[in-house]
């Protein structure tokens, strides 16, 4: 049975909502972003009417699957969490095998009718499994229990590394972390961890690929590669600096529209964004993303079963990672990684996936049961 | 908290959600502040710094590719430099409308099918304000074409570029291997930053081994821009720092007599000098052209030369593994005398054949009636396999195995280069983990004679030969022999690095098995005694015959009527002079026949051509015989 808020007083609009199964503030704020990443697109692609075409096709079919997912109930993607998760891995596998390679690394496969990187499934399938993983168990978890968790969360994290793309794998094993932090791993067990990350930085940067290795370098010292990644950063502070308070206006950033900036539609598109609404635009920007977030916890914090919670609170803290790590990187104080914007980057599957995982977030609040304490 | 439960909870695991959640909420909140503070930074705070850079930003920086290292030979001779040649180059950015473009210039330049596919990967890859060449190696005509249509072509220009050259061609393409396009692959684990704008990567031999080295490091040249982002001038230039020069131990003539001396013949010669492990002559015949892959060979010269029978792409010398046979003969006889099984002067009757003791199979020897009453020396000279069978039963194949180790066989050489072939020194470990079956004694026998599962590349026989040659010195065998940085007028020298001893109980021991190998050539029963007429110096030497399939028991090879493909590969080894070896080298003729008749002689072409012919080979004056 449902949760019967809705009455014949209220608004239209809420009762539509409400049969759609949404939430009326996440849904709008979500519209708004998408809204203002398609006029930065606009500017970013130099006016490329074609780009915003697909654009739009994507956003249409991401609202699409949010819809469907949200009339889904958590119960029901709880049941199918195991098995995405080993048909993930499994296609991360054949990826490694078989998969197409873009920009000198193997991220796509091809299934004839769709091309798509399974590393962006595992965004969504490895919180999954986790969250069933950790439902099953008595919280906080035991310490064995901390070391499965591990165990699921780096398979495929380690598959993705190997297409190469450590930008995806940070964010696959960021949204794994946030849910052995949600389930309650206790705080000395966090510290031993992160003593024990310290202690081996050395041996993992031993492990880096060289054209790794010198972003983390340039990061420290842009100076250092005039032309690479160096340059990139340098260019991208010089728009978004720019910009200033009011911003050079809506198609005017010399930075973006002159080609100084690097990957401007995709990676890049804050810089532009930044340069051309400046420190006005990009607060609230910030603050849109801000409510996002928060608007996702509440809504996990309400939901019943231990599942919809620890998936809710995984969705909306790694779709904060997402835009932490996009705005770090564009604005120097994190390494370039190639993580898009969310919701506003040009680019398929990755809009699709974090459209699908919001409805994910609507169909554990609409599905609350009326269950008293 | 309660002690810990096996039940859940529900309702204290709400309210540790509910912990963490806020918990949650306010470090996001406190990063969104951080993030805020840095655009405060940026975009108020620093403002007029970055208004400034911004309005300044009218300098555009390029790549300046590094001119790749020359490869030469030891006298000098280029094996490897860059021509220079002609590209059509687009500037995405400064093109409307790129399938109409393409179009038009398709009109008058010849654009395959191919590089169009290749351009519009590279399209992608790179930044839309750089440079992309559409077309290599444009005809005088193209260009001529071109430069009078230049104005309607913005975005659309020439550039000069250089390319890989190789002046001696076939001869030296399993030396030097080539340089080609990069892949997306390589792409992956190059320097992105030093290979802005490369388009070549070594992708065998020399060219790749030493990649880092010949490649050098890029530059920048700083371009002022208008408004619109037109180049207009050249405001500063960081030159690059060209790639490394190689001096390579080979000598360009020597390779050509000794390729001369195969004829045409597949097969391969390596010969090293004993006293620093430089490789004076790398043949594996046949071979190709190294130029046909710097800018892509077509698909279908590709599959010809993939396809052919006589596969020229194959290293033989490198990576061709082949049953040493009984060129493997003195250094188990070595292994005889090291381990005290027996002694230089001991005979034994030396039948057709010999039998393990209670077994029926009869191993036969190459000769029909058996060569008598022998000893060591005769042994070696004759290449008596009974002799062998029944030392090699004594030995037992643990020490065997443990004596040719030394000898690098069933090792890499680590000769400087890429994809060397370990080649396969059988052991019962070995065959246990690989072939899961028991060793049984009929293969201890058959391997003293260099047959069964033993194989060994030519380049692994060379090495051998000497070690022998130097009585259990040697030095790791390398193609550079001295590199030349960019900024230098002269070439340094390596220095040569030991590889370990061999080690044998009495140093006499080398005399014994240097004399037998001597009398393999001069000696009038030798098996290669038809290469002695009128040497000026003394050659040590042992013959080799790889059988390529089984004979029965009881049947007869006969080199009549066993077709060229399935007949045996003939060896020769050798070392010269011998008082102080100058040259060792292994010869391989495959399905040549016999090591006496084939092998050897192609191998006495090679050490007159070093020791005598012009004298200007290795500039040293050869002691008389």
């Amino acid at each position: 049975m449902l949760v019967a808020k809705a009455s014949l007083y209220e608004h239209p609009l809420r009762v539509i909502y409400h049969f759609l199964k949404v939430d009326t503030a996440l849904f709008m704020a979500l519209v708004i972003l998408c809204m203002s990443g398609l006029v930065v697109l606009y500017s970013a692609s130099g006016g490329d009417i074609d780009a915003i075409q697909k654009q739009l096709a994507r956003l249409a079919i991401g609202f699409a699957g949010l819809l469907l997912f949200a009339q889904i109930p958590a119960d029901q993607l709880r049941s199918w969490s195991l098995w995405l998760y080993v048909i993930g891995v499994a296609l991360l596998v054949l990826v490694l095998v078989s998969g197409e390679s873009g920009k000198g690394a193997q991220r796509w496969l091809n299934l004839g009718f769709v091309r798509f990187q399974p590393s962006e499934l595992m965004k969504i399938w490895l919180p999954m499994m986790m969250a069933w993983y950790y439902s099953e168990r008595v919280l906080p978890p035991s310490l064995k229990d901390i070391f499965v968790g591990f165990v699921i969360l780096l398979v495929p994290t380690a598959l993705i590394i190997k297409q190469p793309d450590l930008g995806t794998s940070i964010l696959v094993a960021g949204a794994g972390l946030f849910v052995i932090f949600l389930a309650g791993i206790r705080y000395r067990v966090i510290a031993v961890f992160v003593g024990l990350l310290l202690a081996t930085a050395p041996v993992l940067w031993f492990y880096l690929r060289d054209y790794q290795r010198g972003r983390i370098l340039t990061l420290l010292d842009p100076e250092r590669a005039p032309l690479g990644a160096g340059y990139h950063i340098i260019q991208s502070k010089i728009a978004i600096g720019s910009g200033g308070v009011y911003g050079r206006g809506w198609l005017n950033g010399t930075q973006s529209q002159l080609d100084f900036i690097p990957e401007r539609s995709t990676d890049f598109i804050f810089s532009v964004f930044s340069e051309e609404f400046g420190f006005i635009g990009t607060s609230l920007l910030t603050m849109v993303y801000l409510f996002i977030v928060v608007r996702g916890l509440v809504i996990s914090a309400r939901a019943q079963t231990c599942y919809a919670r620890l998936l809710g609170g995984a969705i909306s803290l790694s779709f904060f990672s997402y835009v932490f790590v996009n705005i770090g990187m564009v604005s120097g104080m994190l390494p370039v990684v190639g993580v898009p914007l969310p919701l506003i980057s040009y680019g398929g599957t990755s809009m699709v996936t974090l459209l699908i995982m919001f409805g994910v977030l609507m169909s554990i609040n609409s599905h609350r049961k009326l269950l008293g304490h | 908290m309660a002690r810990r439960i096996t039940l859940k909870n529900l309702r204290l695991e709400t309210l540790l959600y509910r912990e963490r959640a806020v918990l949650s909420a306010v470090l996001v909140a406190g990063t969104f502040i951080l993030l805020l503070a840095r655009l405060y930074d940026l975009q108020i705070a620093n403002h007029s710094h970055y208004q400034t850079l911004s309005d300044d930003n009218r300098v555009r920086v390029f790549p300046v590719v590094p001119t790749r290292g020359l490869i030469l030979d030891r006298n000098g001779e280029t094996l490897a430099d860059n021509t220079p040649n002609y590209q059509l180059v687009i500037t995405p950015s400064q093109v409307k409308d790129m399938s109409a473009l393409i179009e038009s210039l398709a009109g008058f330049i010849d654009i395959k099918e191919h590089e169009l596919e290749r351009f519009k990967k590279a399209v992608k890859r790179q930044q839309s304000f750089q440079q992309t060449s559409l077309k290599l190696n444009l005809s005088d005509e193209e260009v001529a074409q071109f430069a009078v249509k230049q104005h309607r072509y913005p975005g659309v220009g020439i550039a000069a570029h250089s390319t890989r050259h190789y002046p001696q061609k076939n001869s030296f393409a399993h030396v030097l291997g080539y340089v080609g396009r990069i892949n997306e692959k390589e792409l992956a684990n190059l320097d992105k930053q030093n290979y802005q704008g490369t388009s070549y990567v070594g992708k065998l031999g020399i060219e790749k081994r030493y990649e880092k080295d010949l490649h050098g490091e890029v530059g920048y040249q700083h371009v002022e821009i208008n408004a619109q982002g037109r180049p207009l001038l050249v405001v500063k230039t960081q030159p690059s720092k060209p790639g490394m020069d190689i001096q390579l131990s080979l000598i360009t003539r020597l390779q050509e007599v000794a390729q001369e001396a195969l004829g045409e013949e597949n097969g391969a010669i390596v010969a090293i000098d004993p006293n620093n492990g430089d490789v004076l002559a790398f043949v594996s015949q046949p071979n190709y052209d190294p130029n046909l892959f710097v800018n892509g060979i077509g698909q279908k010269a590709y599959s010809e030369l993939r396809d052919s029978k006589h596969r020229p792409l194959f290293n033989r010398a490198l990576i061709g593994q082949y049953p040493p046979g009984s060129t493997i003969k003195p250094v188990v006889a070595l292994a005889g005398l090291h381990y005290g099984v027996t002694w230089a002067e001991k005979t034994m009757y030396a039948g057709p054949y010999f039998q393990l003791s209670g077994k029926d199979r009869r191993y036969r020897d190459w000769k029909k009636g058996g060569h008598g009453v022998v000893n060591m020396n005769s042994a070696i000279a004759q290449s008596c396999d009974v002799y062998f069978y029944q030392l090699g039963d004594e030995l037992g194949i643990d020490r065997m195995h443990e004596f040719l180790t030394q000898f690098s066989l069933g090792n890499l050489t680590n000769l400087d280069t890429v994809g060397e072939a370990k080649g396969l020194l059988p052991s019962p470990e070995w065959k246990r983990s690989a072939r899961g079956q028991p060793w049984y004694p009929g293969e201890t026998i058959i391997t003293s004679i260099g047959q069964g599962y033993m194989l060994t590349t030519p380049l692994q026989l060379a090495v051998m030969t000497a070690y022998i040659a130097n009585h259990g010195a040697m030095y790791q065998p390398r193609f550079v022999r001295a590199t030349r940085p960019a900024d230098e007028v002269k070439f340094k020298d390596e220095q040569p690095r030991p590889m370990p001893k061999v080690k044998v109980d009495d140093e006499g021991y080398w005399q014994v098995i240097e004399q037998a190998m001597v009398n393999v050539v001069h000696a009038p029963n030798g098996t290669a005694r038809g290469i002695d007429s009128d040497a000026t110096y003394k050659i040590a030497g042992k013959t080799g015959t790889a059988q390529v399939f089984g004979i029965a028991q009881d049947e007869e090879y006969d080199k009549e009527t066993t077709p060229k493909h399935l007949q045996d590969h003939a060896l020769f080894i050798a070392y010269a002079p011998v008082e102080n070896p100058m040259i060792a080298l292994a010869v391989v003729v495959e399905n040549g026949g016999s090591g006496s008749g084939t092998a050897a002689p192609v191998a006495r072409k090679v050490l007159d051509a070093y020791l005598l012919g012009e004298n200007k080979l290795q500039g040293k004056q050869v002691v008389s015989r």
